[in-house]
């Protein structure tokens, strides 16, 4: 797409703008779009949703193939989020994944979350780890002939694998604070369309 | 007009904090999905409810973690006004004040901390304090959300870390950002340039109030673009480097300014003072503009004499939500522009300085 001003330069800077109800869109180069920067910057259109929807809108495969995809859970079309940037919920980035990740590296740079970790999570990332931990003490134990030892690492194995299907560190049953209709709350599929 | 009847005490208003003179106030926000909910915008009446009543009684456990005693308002059960004081004041969204459906508000008693409840994403966790002070606003929210965290369910996934409704969230969901006041590079004409490089840097600029077409104020607001990958402790980091760069050009760009030309400094100071103190009828663009020009006279020493927080302040009462807050009743512009006037008069005469009087 070239540049609404110029005509020359491909436009990189997506503009939409609703006022009254009537909406107006511009499509700029970096070059054309800095003699308007003083609007960008202070325009709530000028968001980074926009950005985003201007990216994907770049990014969209032809219709009949990723514009019909789903989001399993809720229902969300992926051809809704690529025009408003805005994903239904958390299941979406499983079933957009590979649609995702490119847009991804693209705004992000890295595809690796490398910040906190709620102590939920943190725990049962924890659990993970003893688990291994025990296995390798487990099969030492084996090749040392130890059976007896290798006896006791094999239930404590199994406690632990226990608690972790129970769902430990999510609070496996509904703890304290989950919601009181639970998980079933928001069943897939039935969530009212925006 | 002596204190502020219907406007309630706002921290970062105040002013202070580590160098105050340029930054107005620094802004950490979190933002956090529950797992068992669809995100806010799928998000029906009920379940918005649901979730409303949930944090009511996480708030009682907030108010126990002695960060303040903590309130939860429903955007329904708040007047338009008492909404858009909040966006005034930068402790909501103006989308939220309009999710009368769903959205509700929680807020500590300084307003330092505030939670938004359904707007983009379940929980917006805010901390604004004055001053360049992020990491300190960072250490709060972060308190703020292990608290909640013992009581909800996170949507976080190992890899792509806390799970928003945007992409551009994802992972440490974490916004910061820091409102500075930068007049010597807008009147150097250096302020487009730079900032306009700040998205190579993964930086973001925005006015303060989205609604304007110019640099009301000369106030920016300047926040970190990527969530995913770094640390929260790496991106404040970065954002404070930004920072610190953009307030020694600033600073720079002042000296040149008023080496260069020290009258025409003075006189724009002067003049800004001159109106404000004497105006009798005002506009909110009119009176942010001067404000900027009589707080570059208050750092530049050419205004000793007034203290410097009168600019926090007055550049959010002025807003029309807060000027009719402050008269207990709806006000048409007129009537806005007399009060503002008034307003401006009177809370300078209180700014000056004890000595001088």
């Amino acid at each position: 797409m070239l540049c609404d001003e110029c005509g020359q330069r491909k436009a990189t800077v997506h503009l939409t703008q609703i006022i009254n109800g009537k909406k107006t869109e511009r499509h700029l180069c970096a070059h054309c779009a800095q003699r308007h920067e003083h609007e960008f910057f202070f325009e709530p259109q000028f968001s980074i949703h926009n950005l985003l929807a201007g990216l994907l809108e770049g990014w969209q495969p032809p219709a009949g193939t990723v514009q019909d995809l789903r989001c399993s859970r809720c229902g969300l079309r992926y051809r809704e989020f690529a025009r408003t940037g805005l994903l239904g919920c958390s299941h979406c980035y499983d079933d957009f994944r590979q649609q995702l990740e490119p847009v991804l590296r693209r705004i992000q740079g890295q595809v690796r979350h490398g910040g906190k970790v709620p102590s939920r999570a943190g725990s049962r990332v924890q659990l993970g780890r003893q688990l291994e931990q025990l296995r390798a003490r487990l099969r030492e134990a084996v090749a040392r002939e130890e059976y007896e030892e290798a006896a006791r690492l094999r239930d404590q194995i199994r406690q632990l694998e226990q608690r972790v299907r129970a769902g430990e560190g999510w609070a496996g049953t509904a703890g304290p604070g989950a919601p009181p209709g639970g998980p079933g709350s928001a069943p897939p599929g039935t969530a009212p369309g925006r | 007009m002596t204190a502020n009847p219907g406007v309630q005490r706002v921290r970062w208003m105040e002013g202070g904090g580590p160098a105050a003179d340029l930054v107005l106030s620094s802004r950490i926000r979190l933002a956090r999905n529950l797992e068992d909910y669809p995100f806010p915008t799928l998000l029906g009446p009920e379940q918005g409810q649901e979730i409303i009543r949930l944090m009511e009684g996480v708030t009682e456990h907030l108010s126990a973690a002695g960060l303040g005693r903590f309130t939860l308002l429903r955007m329904a059960d708040l007047s338009p006004l008492d909404r858009r004081v909040l966006v005034e004041q930068h402790l909501i969204s103006p989308q939220h004040a309009r999710n009368a459906a769903t959205g509700a508000v929680i807020l500590n008693d300084d307003r330092s901390i505030s939670i938004m409840v359904n707007e983009e994403d379940h929980l917006r966790i805010q901390c604004l304090l004055g001053g360049l002070q992020l990491h300190e606003a960072w250490a709060v929210a972060t308190r703020v959300d292990d608290v909640i965290e013992a009581h909800v369910r996170y949507a976080f996934d190992d890899e792509r870390g806390y799970l928003t409704t945007c992409p551009t969230n994802l992972g440490t969901g974490i916004r910061a950002s820091v409102m500075v006041h930068l007049p010597g590079l807008v009147l150097a004409r250096q302020a487009g340039r730079l900032l306009s490089q700040l998205g190579k840097v993964g930086m973001v600029v925005r006015g303060l109030y989205g609604e304007g077409t110019e640099a009301l104020g000369n106030v920016f607001q300047v926040s970190n673009q990527i969530t995913l990958g770094p640390s929260e402790e790496e991106l404040i980091d970065n954002l404070i480097g930004f920072t610190r760069q953009l307030l020694d050009q600033e600073r720079s760009a002042r000296e040149r300014l008023y080496r260069e030309n020290e009258d025409g400094v003075k006189d724009r100071v002067m003049r800004a003072y001159g109106l404000l103190t004497n105006a009798w009828t005002i506009s909110s663009e009119e009176a942010i503009r001067l404000l900027s020009d009589l707080r570059l006279g208050i750092d530049l020493n050419v205004l000793s004499h007034v203290r410097p927080e009168v600019f926090n302040e007055l550049i959010v009462l002025t807003r029309p939500a807060c000027l009719q807050k402050l008269a207990g009743k709806e006000l048409d512009a007129r009537e806005r522009d007399l009060l503002r006037a008034r307003l401006i008069r009177e809370r300078i005469a209180a700014a000056l300085r004890k000595t001088t009087q």
